[in-house]
């Protein structure tokens, strides 16, 4: 049986692991709050977004922008990957990571070839690991991601594809759905889906100004990079609640583990106690 | 009752405006616009200036944006601003001392320093004080 001194250190050192990860669930949850605010805030100007491009993509314009069109055959694809910095989230960027193999095994499977542009350190360890190519990266991008951080890497797979180097585009981010359940979603970026509103059918089109292609470039580049803000915000929010509840299952864990060795501490001092009773018992009928 | 047209602004940041207007008047890349109901669908990129809503029963908005883009549909207008404000929340003085400082950053550059986000920090400050300017004034 472990002494009671021996025990006591491991309860001590449990104590501070505790205190740790209490500290950490809350500093989580008070940032979760902020960046969930922020997720929601931005959440309006993507989906406006969103509408506007719908809407081009129903018009029919004189200048047909690439970004708009289906290509024919799909050789080679991109994927933005979109990770945390940091670990001790929980299952978030596994989850994230295994969501991504199972559809790049299924590209594998069509023949098509996959460039990466990852975005946060544990999506550039873990790939760079797992192998493949990789075009692009952006780590340590912190809490309040600054756009033109992110434009770099989106600028590469825009590049790519006008360049027709890859013929579709993907977000692999996870998706907030509530602080207990995040999700990791594959979506298309490019081509761009227009939306299928039945009213918009017949002929029409925008008057632009200055002109087509510089209005419909813009907004594109524009759009496109806001869905990729989007997913890092998002992530960052996923990112914090995971980590809220991981830490906070934690601390409860270690409760439970201080809780049982409280019991074999309180047992080997009774035990010292009894023991040394005896001795001297033992002691004083010897004399 | 008159006719009116739903507008939306919105800012990379947030939602601004989500209503109803009688008249829009936005600062087009090619010049002011003025958007009734029913006007023709339209895209547009916008300069920094002042965008201005005539809201029923005589009221009135306004708001500053920096650049963006604008789409018209016959009942709707969208405006994506990269940044905006409502004007009512602007700080004159801010603006002001804002406006001096690019203008002296501008005046004052090196050639190590990234000549076009200068002129640009410039054109947006002016812009954005003209505009408070222009709305005091009256």
């Amino acid at each position: 049986m472990a002494s009671a001194k021996e025990v006591r250190t491991k309860i001590a050192s449990i104590k501070n692991t505790q205190k740790i990860t209490k500290a950490m669930e809350m500093v989580a949850a008070s940032k979760m709050r902020k960046v969930q605010e922020r997720m929601k805030a931005a959440r309006p100007y993507a989906a406006k977004m969103r509408n506007v491009i719908a809407h081009m993509g129903n018009a029919s314009p004189e200048y047909k922008h690439s970004y708009l069109g289906e290509r024919d055959e799909v050789k080679r694809i991109g994927i933005i990957i979109v990770s945390s910095d940091r670990g001790l989230c929980g299952g978030l960027n596994s989850n994230l990571f295994r969501e991504t193999i199972s559809h790049m095994k299924q590209w594998k499977d069509k023949d098509i070839d996959i460039d990466m542009c990852l975005i946060g350190t544990k999506a550039v360890s873990f790939f760079t690991r797992v192998g493949g190519s990789i075009v692009g990266q952006a780590t340590h991008i912190g809490d309040k991601p600054a756009i033109d951080e992110l434009i770099g890497t989106v600028k590469i797979m825009l590049d790519s594809f006008n360049e027709e180097k890859i013929d579709q585009l993907y977000l692999i981010s996870n998706k907030f759905i509530n602080s207990m359940t995040q999700e990791p979603t594959a979506e298309q970026l490019l081509p761009v889906q227009a939306s299928d509103e039945e009213e918009l059918k017949h002929h029409w089109d925008y008057i632009y100004e200055p002109d087509a292609k510089e209005v419909v470039d813009h907004l594109l580049t524009r759009f496109i990079e806001s869905l990729v803000y989007q997913g890092v915000i998002e992530n960052i929010a996923c990112e914090q609640a995971a980590r809220m509840i991981a830490m906070k299952s934690a601390s409860d864990n270690a409760g439970t583990l201080i809780d049982d060795l409280q019991l074999v501490y309180n047992k080997a001092r009774q035990a010292a106690i009894t023991q040394e009773l005896s001795e001297i018992v033992s002691g004083a009928a010897a004399v | 009752m008159t006719m009116t047209i739903h507008v939306d602004i919105v800012s990379a940041e947030t939602e601004l405006y989500s209503g109803v207007a009688e008249m829009v008047f936005v600062p087009g890349k090619m010049g002011e616009l003025g958007i009734a109901p029913r006007h023709t669908p339209l895209v547009t990129t916008l300069k920094p200036g002042l965008v201005r809503l005539e809201l029923p029963e005589n009221k009135e908005e306004s708001f500053f944006v920096s650049g963006g883009i604008l789409e018209i549909q016959p009942h709707v207008v969208t405006i994506l601003s990269d940044s905006a404000a409502r004007t009512e929340d602007m700080d004159e003085a801010a603006v002001l001392k804002a406006k001096e400082e690019a203008e002296h950053a501008f005046e004052n550059r090196g050639d190590d320093i990234d000549f076009e986000h200068v002129q640009q920090q410039m054109v947006e400050a002016r812009a954005k004080y003209e505009a408070l300017q222009k709305l005091r004034g009256r």
